[in-house]
């Protein structure tokens, strides 16, 4: 039916335009974004525990390093992190397999302005197929994610562990409940509603960084606006259209609008529903109300 | 090449004096600080120019959203949603290519395709939105004392407006501002990452940094720079709104003034 777009009406035009092959990427772009977020969430509350965690420890180095790492996206822009660790985290994979894989290499493997290992030691292998090379790029990408934002996670975890009334932990404490008890049992369970606003605050920026994924060179939902919006001649499709790329990026505005505002939503009912009985000005109010 | 020499042919590469070929071999250490640095330039300009302007806007908007009128409040509402709640790196795009199409239609929009402008207003408008959130925040959290006495002292609109409202609302709103303003700073370096074309390789910190990080292939070198000369601006920004603070709170008794606290806003 879409074979000769040249005699269909406008609606089925648009419909035929919008099911092509190229259009077909973009929805699958979104899928992209949604798996990003998907993975990238978790792990970056892993990393953020971990680095909370570690802030907190008595061990001195331990707490210098979870410190530096919760405070590095202070001062500097994160998009400059991201474009920083793809290459760097790229560099290093290929680093530690070429120092294990090729131990016998004699080179130096930085030379000049190039970066050389042996060739069992690329990441991924040279003779791998396409598909392995998007997913490395992609995985590549995630971790980036997941060290950015698990440093901004483990800010607002530190802070909610910190938040917890002391008087808790005394108490743990005189229930002979040893450090890690109480820590396990006490702490962690009740940190949460603290970190509660700064984790969703966290969720709606992951969010919106989440079009950063094209300057780390996924095709991801950006890529693929400004591949299909661009002007289109009739010799290479039979969809010719102008420049439209204003359209498609107002799409992924209204996409991206409409995301927040139901995160939002869902954010403030998980809100209500957590600090249903806490010791906090939230609970207290709430029980007010029921009064 | 000295270091004296590179600096003179690239301290203002940036915005287009100097040597016009940028170095392609033997990177040496200087030549990364100065062209860096030169691309500070560009960073500061979009900072300054959207801080200053976006205040106003900013103000109003925040009346506005305060205000018991729909007819202002709620467009007022839609901007700081719109502004807020997508992302930045979009609405560079947008902005761009809204530009592109307006300019085949009317000569005026011209310039604006040019980041020196374009970008500006999207980052001016941005700015406008989060502040405007900050300020009507602050605006909700007078103390109501402060206005019945602004009432007993017979004071009232624009009078009353300017000299106990606004005063006290940007006293409280100051520390959140003063975040804002550093992640604004931040949020310039994505200009030129953003469909805005850096014409003649005049582009800003990071446009030079991942420069030298394609070329070298060795990202340790130029983003440690790139965030030294951040974290010394920030350290700048840091420093300035502090005095503004003070003096914003200089009537207070030290225990009572707003306490400079910075919380992470982060990204937009």
């Amino acid at each position: 039916m879409c074979a000769d777009p040249d005699t269909l009406s406008s609606f089925w035009w648009m419909t035929c335009y919008l099911t092509t092959g190229k259009h077909l990427g973009l929805y699958w772009a979104f899928g992209t974004v949604l798996l990003l977020l998907a993975i990238t969430a978790p792990a970056a509350l892993m990393f953020g525990f971990g680095g909370a965690m570690a802030a907190r420890s008595n061990f001195l180095p331990l707490q210098w390093f979870g410190k530096a790492y919760m405070s590095i996206v202070r001062g500097v822009p994160d998009i400059a992190f991201f474009l920083f660790f793809v290459i760097a985290l790229d560099q290093a994979f290929e680093w530690t397999r070429h120092k294990v894989l090729c131990p016998d290499w004699d080179q130096p493997i930085r030379q000049g302005n190039d970066f050389v290992v042996c060739d069992a030691a690329k990441l991924p292998l040279s003779t791998a197929p396409q598909y392995i090379h998007e997913i490395y790029g992609f995985a590549l990408a995630v971790l980036t994610f997941a060290i950015v934002f698990g440093a901004f996670a483990a800010s607002v975890l530190y802070g909610g562990m910190r938040a917890v009334p002391r008087g808790q932990i005394e108490t743990a404490e005189a229930y002979g409940m040893s450090h890690r008890q109480s820590f396990r049992r006490i702490l962690v369970p009740q940190m949460w509603v603290y970190a509660l606003p700064g984790l969703s605050n966290l969720w709606m920026v992951l969010i919106k960084a989440t079009p950063l994924l094209f300057l780390l060179g996924v095709p991801d939902i950006v890529y693929w606006a400004k591949e299909l919006g661009g002007t289109k001649t009739p010799q290479f499709t039979s969809f010719p259209h102008g420049d439209w790329r204003m359209w498609y990026f107002l799409f992924l505005l209204v996409f991206y609008l409409a995301f927040t505002k139901v995160s939002e939503v869902v954010l403030d009912r998980l809100m209500k529903r957590l600090t249903h009985g806490q010791a906090t000005t939230g609970g207290e109010a709430q029980r007010r109300a029921q009064v | 090449m000295t270091c004296w020499e590179t600096i003179n042919a690239y301290a203002f590469r940036a915005i287009g004096f100097g040597e016009r070929q940028l170095p392609s071999t033997d990177f040496t250490l200087c030549q990364q600080f100065t062209l860096i640095g030169s691309g500070m330039i560009w960073n500061i300009y979009f900072g300054l120019i959207s801080l200053l302007t976006g205040f106003f806007l900013a103000t109003l908007l925040a009346l506005g959203k305060g205000s018991e009128n729909p007819v202002i409040r709620k467009p007022s509402e839609w901007f700081i949603f719109v502004f807020r709640g997508s992302p930045l790196f979009i609405q560079f795009f947008f902005g761009y290519f809204l530009f592109l199409s307006l300019k085949s239609q009317y000569s005026f929009f011209d310039p604006f395709t040019s980041a020196w402008l374009g970008a500006a207003v999207v980052l001016f408008l941005n700015t406008s939105a989060y502040s405007a959130e900050i300020f009507y925040g602050a605006l909700q959290a007078i103390p109501r004392g402060d206005v019945d006495a602004a009432d007993a002292y017979g004071l009232a609109g624009w009078k009353r407006f300017r000299r106990i409202i606004w005063p006290t609302s940007l006293r409280l709103a100051w520390p959140a501002y003063t975040n804002e303003a550093i992640f604004l700073f931040h949020s310039t370096t994505l200009v030129f990452f953003s469909g805005f074309p850096a014409s003649q390789q005049m582009g800003d910190a990071l446009y030079y940094a991942s420069y030298f990080a394609d070329k070298t292939f060795n990202p340790f070198i130029p983003y440690p720079i790139l965030a030294m000369y951040f974290i010394l601006m920030t350290l700048t920004i840091i420093g300035i709104f502090g005095i503004v603070n003070l003096r914003l709170n200089r009537h207070l008794p030290n225990d009572r003034r707003g306490r400079m606290k910075f919380r992470m806003q982060v990204i937009r």
